[in-house]
């Protein structure tokens, strides 16, 4: 099925009113979201120091908020990530915590407050196995935090290495590597070579390993864990490969390379990028425009190479800060969230 | 802590004479209403005080019409600044002030670039970095001391 033979437009399902200030990012809850029979559920972080829960509608089939998680945290809330399960949801926020909720089913209840960080914390992110918790800050530094029994999170390292703020940490999706990027213009590769808790910094992807030349704000992966997309402030989207087979089969480390560099499609700041579960690679930016991207399944010598599927011009009124895409294989839904105050859901679907 | 004032003695120059809103006349046509220009855009930043001195960053030459440059159909502007020395510390502050000002003036639509003139500061690409991170001046308007010198240089004088 080639993508960029049919005619596909992205087509807004909802907007979602409530917040009242800037929405940094939003989170599909990986359960509710994706298991055939339940509604999606989405989480949505904000300027306004709270949490939002939005729930589909079964009758209608509209959102509404369910839920506002508030008089928490006393600062914006930045990022917010589900565990695995879904029953847990992580808040990062710029008062220096990061607070853990639990789905109580009609509320939802603080259940830890992890501290630590010296200032704002920018991201959060769990393991696939949801045994890991990773958080990022201003501070430098990138946390890991193991999610014990009972309520009870343990600090088990702090990773030093980035030379500034680092923005955004992300677990890969089938091993237990912490990927981080920085306004230090690198992404480092965290790893455990024994598997005893004791991360190191494996690798520095910068300038020279032909990274990035401003500063990196988002990383997301292909479902399959053998590719990365990277997106910056100096307007290129970045793909990365990695041999993991090499890591399943303990042969050691699989570094990561330079796959391509998508250049020349934005012209303002790229704050999220996302890669879903069917191959389509979206972007978010300072310039209130949504961009699609595809393989173009030509291979050249000098390697893949992607093409813009779509442009959505003025998604919302003003920058665009995270891109989603539903876990859902049943339809193509993507949720944006905006300086606007916005957050809207997406269709993509075959022009009529 | 820092004994004396980063810039002793500052160079103070005339301010330029002001457009009168009321009374010009291009101001009756009813396309230029809704338009931005380069005027309106300085007269939003001429009278923002030096955190350091009492004078307005026009006055000490920090700020000129010819430091704004407006694209209204693209809704952009880009403001390039002259701090008074080259290892001014209050750089950052002037930046602030000027994107705050602009944030509370100007339509949502606008994307605001700051940035110090070429050649005019030590460490211009470390000051203009931090001025057009977005998520950086975010958190710095959440510092309560912060906000307080932003006011201050931003409230107006009365002369």
């Amino acid at each position: 099925m080639d993508l960029m033979e049919k005619n596909l437009e992205l087509l807004e399902v909802q907007k979602l009113e409530g917040h009242t200030d800037r929405v940094w990012n939003v989170s599909w809850n990986p359960v509710s979201s994706h298991a055939h029979g339940t509604l999606p559920i989405l989480a949505s972080c904000s300027g306004d120091n709270t949490v939002r829960i939005w729930e589909q509608s079964s009758l209608s089939r509209s959102w509404t908020c369910k839920t506002v998680l508030e008089e928490t945290h006393t600062r914006t809330v930045r990022s917010c990530a589900w565990s695995p399960s879904g029953k847990l949801l992580a808040t990062a926020s710029f008062d220096g915590t990061t607070a853990i909720w639990e789905d109580l089913g009609d509320e939802f209840d603080c259940i830890s407050t992890l501290e630590g960080h010296e200032n704002e914390v920018k991201s959060v992110s769990w393991n696939a196995a949801g045994s890991y918790l990773a958080t990022c800050s201003r501070d430098k530094s990138v946390w890991i935090w193991e999610v014990l029994g009972g309520n009870e999170f343990d600090c088990a390292a702090v990773l030093n290495g980035h030379t500034q703020d680092v923005k955004m940490v992300q677990w890969h999706p089938t091993m237990d590597v912490l990927f981080s990027c920085s306004y230090d213009n690198t992404i480092k590769v965290w790893w455990s070579e024994d598997d005893d808790g004791d991360f190191q910094c494996v690798q520095t992807l910068d300038e020279s390993s032909n990274g990035h030349s401003s500063t990196v704000w988002a990383i997301s992966f292909n479902a399959t864990g053998d590719k990365m997309v990277t997106c910056s402030d100096d307007l290129t989207l970045k793909i990365w490969m990695a041999d993991i087979s090499m890591m399943h089969s303990g042969e050691g480390y699989a570094p990561w390379t330079h796959l391509c560099t998508l250049s020349g499609y934005h012209d303002r700041t790229i704050f999220s990028t996302h890669w879903s579960s069917d191959d389509i690679i979206a972007s978010g930016a300072g310039d209130d425009a949504i961009r699609l991207f595809v393989d173009s399944k030509h291979d050249s010598a000098n390697g893949p190479s992607y093409n813009l599927l779509l442009k959505k011009e003025k998604a919302h009124e003003m920058d665009i800060n995270s891109v989603q895409w539903s876990p859902s294989k049943e339809n193509r839904l993507l949720a944006s969230a905006s300086d606007d105050g916005m957050v809207k859901i997406w269709q993509l679907e075959t022009k009529l | 802590m820092v004994s004396g004032l980063i810039n002793e003695n500052p160079i103070v120059y005339e301010r330029k004479e002001r457009r009168d809103v009321r009374t010009d006349s291009s101001n009756t046509n009813e396309l230029s209403v809704d338009t931005i220009d380069q005027l309106e855009v300085f007269d939003h930043i001429r009278d923002i005080k030096d955190p350091e001195h009492p004078y307005s960053l026009e006055q000490l030459k920090v700020l000129t019409e010819d430091s704004v440059e407006v694209d209204d159909s693209k809704s952009h502007v880009r403001v390039t600044f002259t701090p008074t020395v080259e290892h001014c510390s209050m750089a950052t502050i002037i930046g602030l002030c000027v994107r705050v000002k602009l944030m509370r003036s100007l339509p949502s639509r606008y994307k605001i670039d700051i940035r110090v003139a070429p050649g005019t500061h030590a460490t211009e690409a470390a000051v203009n970095k931090q001025l057009n991170d977005k998520e950086r001046v975010a958190a710095a308007l959440e510092n309560p001391n912060l906000v307080e010198m932003v006011d201050e240089c931003l409230s107006p004088s009365f002369e």
